[in-house]
């Protein structure tokens, strides 16, 4: 249905800061990975919103479906004794 | 009709026939629940397609909107000025850019955006089809089709559409600037030497009329309104919005020092809010019908430089191809 | 008044100056909207500059002028740019030939400024340098990324892309000019940048399989305020709007 081609779509992730993780920012379309890097330089950190940033070729994330939501996500929902809370502390006792 | 500068598009919005979607309850209670949509959600069709529209349009608007005031980055009046203008007509690049982004998570390709907007099959707001004839253009476009725009856009922040609303809250966060500088401008101009001063009214008189159009065509005219409020793509109806937008207006005109070319704006404490004058919308479908005064000249800069690029792009797509084959040997 | 520091220090200022104003141009007719983005940042960097610079050049002239006065109210005949920038640049080959050229020529430039080996350093025009190397070296990296791309891409980018080295190459050798004798040792001598500064291009020209261009090199004058019939039109329009309203505030 395209009548031109457009160059590939890069997902981009930026480090805020130090001690943070690389979240997600947006796409944008460059010809190379070089280029890609830039053009996120450029479009998502003109206000110097990162520290570092990793692009990502789109067509190169494989990505769960809504379809494998339930047998990926739902089994882990019942699993209760992995969180703190599950668990009874005498009163008085602290640092744990 | 939706939109955000998008609102006054008139034509080409006929819905869909709902194709039902797989899982319609599942989606239904979505929206019900406030959840947000993410890309690989069940999704009706036509919803699908409203946001493509709407999202495509709205990016569009901020890429022709890069003309008229990217007009005055050359003859800024002073090199502050300057710096301002650029960085902000950068901003509505990377607000397109935003834009398209959002859009491509509902499957188009940004290409085939490109292409219906350069062969006109999608719009732009009509108000980028307005020439920006004097340097207070560039203040009432901030104030003005940025406020106008800003009061549109802050309910998009909680959009149905996850990348789309997440995309409004960047756009927003930077938007806050533009307005202001708009208004900084009118200020300094309306402050200034009385040349300075008609310069500033005159740009207000111009713009005043076809901002308050942008929130699109009075409520008994917007058949899809009703949809894309049950979908939650739209927050308000085009007249709650612009009533909005007049009542933080017109005190913002009186601080200015300037007026605004409607003798019936006035305040009526009955409803607590001002009342204005009525629009004459006739003006408006014109424009979107391509008889505005600049909508020839808009489309052919944009074509132009895509046109003109093609060689550069076609270029560096065959370098890339290069060297992953280079590195495929190698490997 | 330092005239010598002050045609100096003008001379840098004029010249970002009147790059910007050409970049400028570029925003909404990029090639593609990701380099509309590119080019506007490299425009805003150089016209930092140049503020900088100018509003540096009013001290040392020391009669209050500001940067507003300096950009707007010489004539061409008082810009102390060289010709390399003022020139149209209206073709995308060109813009990178030029921003190549003038980014690395502006890199060695500054950077000397900054923390080269000046035994009497003038500390205002390091500190501008300073801030300004980063910048230029990101433009020397832009630039270069894409001659490489046009120089090794197709038939069609490659013939443009040596047509516009080309048609800038005349115009570098103005860029290393003599230093004025009182200057020595506390700004760059720009004449001792013109090594390395052709040697880094060349590296970049060969490997985009591009020729190195074997031109005479065009008469200067720029920093004597002689220039092409091209400053003017660009004046003109800069400056129309301000000289419209003596005095006016904006």
């Amino acid at each position: 249905m395209s009548t031109r081609r457009d160059w590939p779509l890069w997902e981009v992730f930026v480090r805020a800061r130090r001690g943070l993780s690389h979240v997600h920012a947006g796409s944008l379309h460059a010809p190379d990975a070089e280029m890609a890097l830039r053009n996120a330089r450029d479009l998502y950190t003109r206000r110097g919103e990162g520290v570092s940033i990793w692009v990502v070729k789109a067509s190169d994330i494989e990505a769960s479906t809504p379809d494998e939501r339930d047998p990926f996500f739902d089994p882990a929902a019942d699993k209760i004794y992995r969180h703190p809370t599950f668990y009874d502390v005498p009163e008085g006792v602290q640092h744990l | 009709m939706e939109g955000v500068y998008g609102n006054d598009f008139g034509t080409d919005q006929q819905p869909d026939p709902d194709r039902a979607a797989p899982d319609e309850a599942a989606f239904a209670a979505l929206l019900a629940g406030e959840g947000r949509v993410e890309p690989r959600d069940d999704m009706p069709e036509a919803y699908r397609k409203t946001l493509i529209r709407q999202i495509a349009q709205h990016a569009h608007s901020e890429i022709i909107g890069m003309q008229p005031e990217g007009n005055w980055i050359s003859r800024a009046p002073s090199l502050r000025r300057k710096a301002i203008l650029m960085a902000k007509v950068q901003d509505e690049a990377g607000h397109g850019l935003y834009l398209y982004a959002a859009a491509e998570t509902l499957g188009v390709d940004r290409a085939d955006l490109v292409d219906q907007l350069h062969s006109g099959r999608q719009k732009y707001s009509s108000i980028f089809n307005y020439p920006t004839l004097t340097w207070a253009d560039v203040g009432a476009i901030g104030w003005l089709v940025d406020g106008a725009a800003i009061t549109n856009q802050v309910p998009l922040c909680r959009c149905s559409y996850g990348p789309y609303a997440r995309a409004m809250v960047r756009v927003c966060k930077e938007e806050s600037f533009h307005q202001r500088q708009g208004f900084e401008i009118l200020y300094t101009l309306s402050h200034g030497t009385p040349e300075q001063k008609a310069m500033a009214q005159d740009a207000v008189n111009r713009y005043w009329w076809p901002s308050l159009m942008m929130f699109g065509p009075p409520d008994d005219d917007s058949p899809n309104s009703a949809r894309s409020m049950a979908w939650g793509i739209k927050r308000f109806s085009n007249d709650d919005l612009r009533q909005r937008f007049v009542d933080m207006t017109v005190p913002q005109s009186e601080a200015l020092g300037l007026g605004l070319p409607d003798p019936e704006i006035r305040w009526n404490d009955e409803r607590g809010h001002y009342d204005y004058g009525e629009i004459d919308f006739t003006e408006l479908f014109e424009v979107i019908k391509g008889n505005g005064p600049c909508n020839a000249e808009r489309m052919a800069h944009k074509r132009r430089a895509y046109d003109e690029g093609a060689w550069v792009r076609t270029a560096a797509e065959a370098y890339a191809a290069k060297r992953a084959r280079a590195t495929e040997s190698v490997a | 008044m330092d005239t010598a520091l002050f045609e100096y220090t003008g001379g840098l200022a004029d010249d970002a100056l009147v790059s910007a104003q050409r970049m400028g141009w570029w925003i909404s007719r990029a090639p593609e909207l990701e380099e509309d983005v590119a080019l506007a940042n490299i425009g805003l960097d150089q016209l930092g500059q140049a503020r900088n610079l100018l509003t540096y050049a009013g001290e040392i002239e020391g009669e209050g002028r500001s940067e507003d006065d300096l950009a707007y109210l010489r004539d061409e005949r008082y810009f102390r740019n060289v010709k390399l920038v003022e020139r149209p640049m209206t073709d995308f080959g060109v813009a990178m030939a030029r921003l190549l050229t003038f980014a690395t020529y502006q890199l060695h430039l500054y950077r000397t400024l900054a923390t080269g080996d000046l035994g009497e350093r003038d500390e205002t025009l390091a500190a501008i340098a300073a801030k300004a190397v980063k910048e230029v070296a990101y433009h020397v990296d832009h630039a270069t990324h894409w001659v490489l791309r046009l120089g090794d891409g197709t038939e069609e980018s490659h013939t443009r892309m040596q047509s516009a080295l080309d048609a800038e190459w005349p115009y570098l050798e103005e860029l290393f000019g003599p230093l004025d004798p009182v200057l020595t040792g506390r700004v760059a001598d720009r004449s001792a940048l013109r090594d390395a500064v052709l040697s880094d291009v060349r590296r970049v020209v060969t490997e985009a399989t591009l020729s190195v261009p074997e031109v005479p090199p065009a008469l200067g004058g720029g920093r004597d305020g002689l220039h092409t019939e091209h400053l003017g039109y660009l004046l003109a329009e800069m400056q129309h709007l301000h000289r419209s309203h003596p005095g006016a505030k904006w």
